[in-house]
């Protein structure tokens, strides 16, 4: 599965562009940030925070054109998403200065 | 030949700043990790190649990074800050019972003997251990739970633990400082801790006198007398003769006495050095005037340094945890301030100078005199 970061984690991960994970079914977020944490670990804690496991407030995940940052960390991904044609997006909000 | 390393943490990636021990030319580093919050960078005293930083920010959270090479290349390390147990409640700015939340690390103090030995002060104030040079932390939760905790309450920048003072006597000593609860002692390795704010005064609280809810601001000790305590509060610049059990107020002559930095120069334990800033409400220097303050007397007459300082038209102010000291010969003196220059003295004061002028807002300072 194709999973795009947002720039300063993926300079922290050392990543060089899109990220590729090896997920097996069921196919969810909570899935992919799972392995992605198992072969990046000091990604722990970035995305999703280390107690609650909850998504952090400033980003928000989408796919297909959806924003899936409400929905349920174990709610299916889209087909496209599952099959790789489509990328999970992690976006940063633009906020600060 | 000598040489002095500068840390600098900014509010948009760290720099090391280098030279000679004539502190003159000055080779700069950076940014480390850009675009990220360095709240703090500090070396072991014990392999001063050693560094440990503090990398934050309210996107990503809490990232701690670690180098062996003197800041050269890092590697990200442990990141969990877990608090001990359940952890309750402290008071909110308005009163209210409020939980204790992780949000991020303000001070690392490498341990005076062991270069994989590091503490952590955090915010929600709490002290953390890690022995295992920062791949873990574990807790220190006597101090979060000795009794005053749920009276305490956060300063406007948060409920911070900033301050981090190892006694190099006794290593069953430490000091700690928080915004806004005030400072503590152990004397049994941070297994027990008791509030010693005894003799602070802060107008803003109901009971000026409490025990605890002081706002600390930063506290300095010359490591060949621990037992002797400097501290800038909000408002008031205190001293205690006796590890804390006491303070007084040795303000004197200051213009104002508000402040955040407080250190001491590196062969004189009763010369001191603070820079006043205006008010609570006004957080820049008095009159436009960048001023750093000098007590040869361990407070109470000040004397107002300024050759190299802005002397007109300078609104910056330097936070807690933005001044050091060198232990060079002529013992240098170092400043950051939000304005993002760092100012340096090789001549404990008399004479300063920017060593850099245009880094984003400085959060901290640390200093390393390397053989």
């Amino acid at each position: 599965m194709r999973v795009i970061l947002p720039y300063h984690l993926r300079i922290l991960a050392k990543i060089d562009g899109d990220l590729i994970v090896a997920v097996e079914a069921p196919f969810t977020v909570r899935r992919i940030l799972d392995a992605i944490e198992a072969r990046y670990p000091m990604l722990q804690g970035t995305i999703r925070d280390h107690t609650t496991q909850q998504r952090r407030p400033f980003l928000r995940f989408f796919a297909c054109g959806e924003d899936l940052s409400h929905d349920s960390l174990d709610a299916p991904l889209p087909e496209a998403v599952a099959t790789g044609g489509e990328p999970l997006l992690v976006i940063g909000a633009i906020a600060g200065g | 030949m000598s040489k002095v390393r500068v840390l600098v943490g900014t509010k948009k990636g760290a720099f090391i700043l280098a030279a000679d021990g004539k502190r003159q030319n000055w080779e700069v580093s950076g940014p480390h990790f850009p675009g990220w919050e360095i709240y703090h960078m500090k070396g072991s005293p014990v392999d001063p190649d050693r560094i440990y930083a503090s990398q934050t920010s309210g996107w990503f959270g809490q990232v701690i990074q670690s180098s062996r090479d003197g800041g050269q290349t890092w590697a990200p390390a442990g990141n969990k800050f877990n608090y001990q147990g359940v952890p309750g409640t402290h008071q909110w700015y308005d009163g209210t019972p409020h939980p204790w939340e992780f949000k991020r690390v303000w001070h690392l103090e490498p341990s005076l003997g062991d270069p994989e030995t590091v503490y952590a002060g955090i915010e929600d104030a709490a002290l953390f251990r890690s022995s295992d040079g920062a791949s873990s932390w574990e807790e220190l939760a006597g101090l979060r739970e000795h009794g005053t905790g749920p009276k305490w309450q956060p300063g406007a920048g948060g409920m911070c633990l900033h301050t981090i003072i190892l006694d190099p006597s006794n290593p069953e000593r430490m000091y700690i400082a928080i915004s806004a609860a005030g400072a503590f002692r152990t004397d049994d390795g941070g297994l027990s801790w008791k509030p010693i704010n005894k003799g602070l005064v802060s107008d803003f609280m109901p009971d000026k006198t409490a025990e605890v809810g002081h706002c600390v601001h930063h506290v300095a000790m010359h490591p060949a007398r621990p037992g002797v305590l400097f501290m800038q509060k909000h408002w008031d610049v205190m001293r205690s003769d006796d590890a804390g059990d006491s303070w007084q107020e040795v303000s004197g002559n200051l213009p104002t006495d508000f402040g955040f930095v407080i250190d001491v120069h590196a062969h004189e334990p009763e010369t001191i050095y603070v820079v006043p800033i205006k008010s609570d409400s006004l957080h820049f220097p008095p009159d436009g005037k960048l001023r750093v303050y000098r007590s040869r007397t361990g407070g109470n007459e000040w004397e107002p340094l300024t050759n190299g300082l802005p002397q007109s038209d300078c609104y910056v102010n330097v936070l807690r945890d933005a001044m050091a000291v060198d232990s060079l010969d002529e013992c240098g003196v170092y400043f950051g301030t939000t304005g993002g220059q760092v100012y340096a003295s090789s001549d404990s004061g008399d004479h300063w100078a920017p060593i850099v002028r245009d880094l984003p807002g400085v959060l901290s300072v640390e200093v390393q005199t390397l053989s």
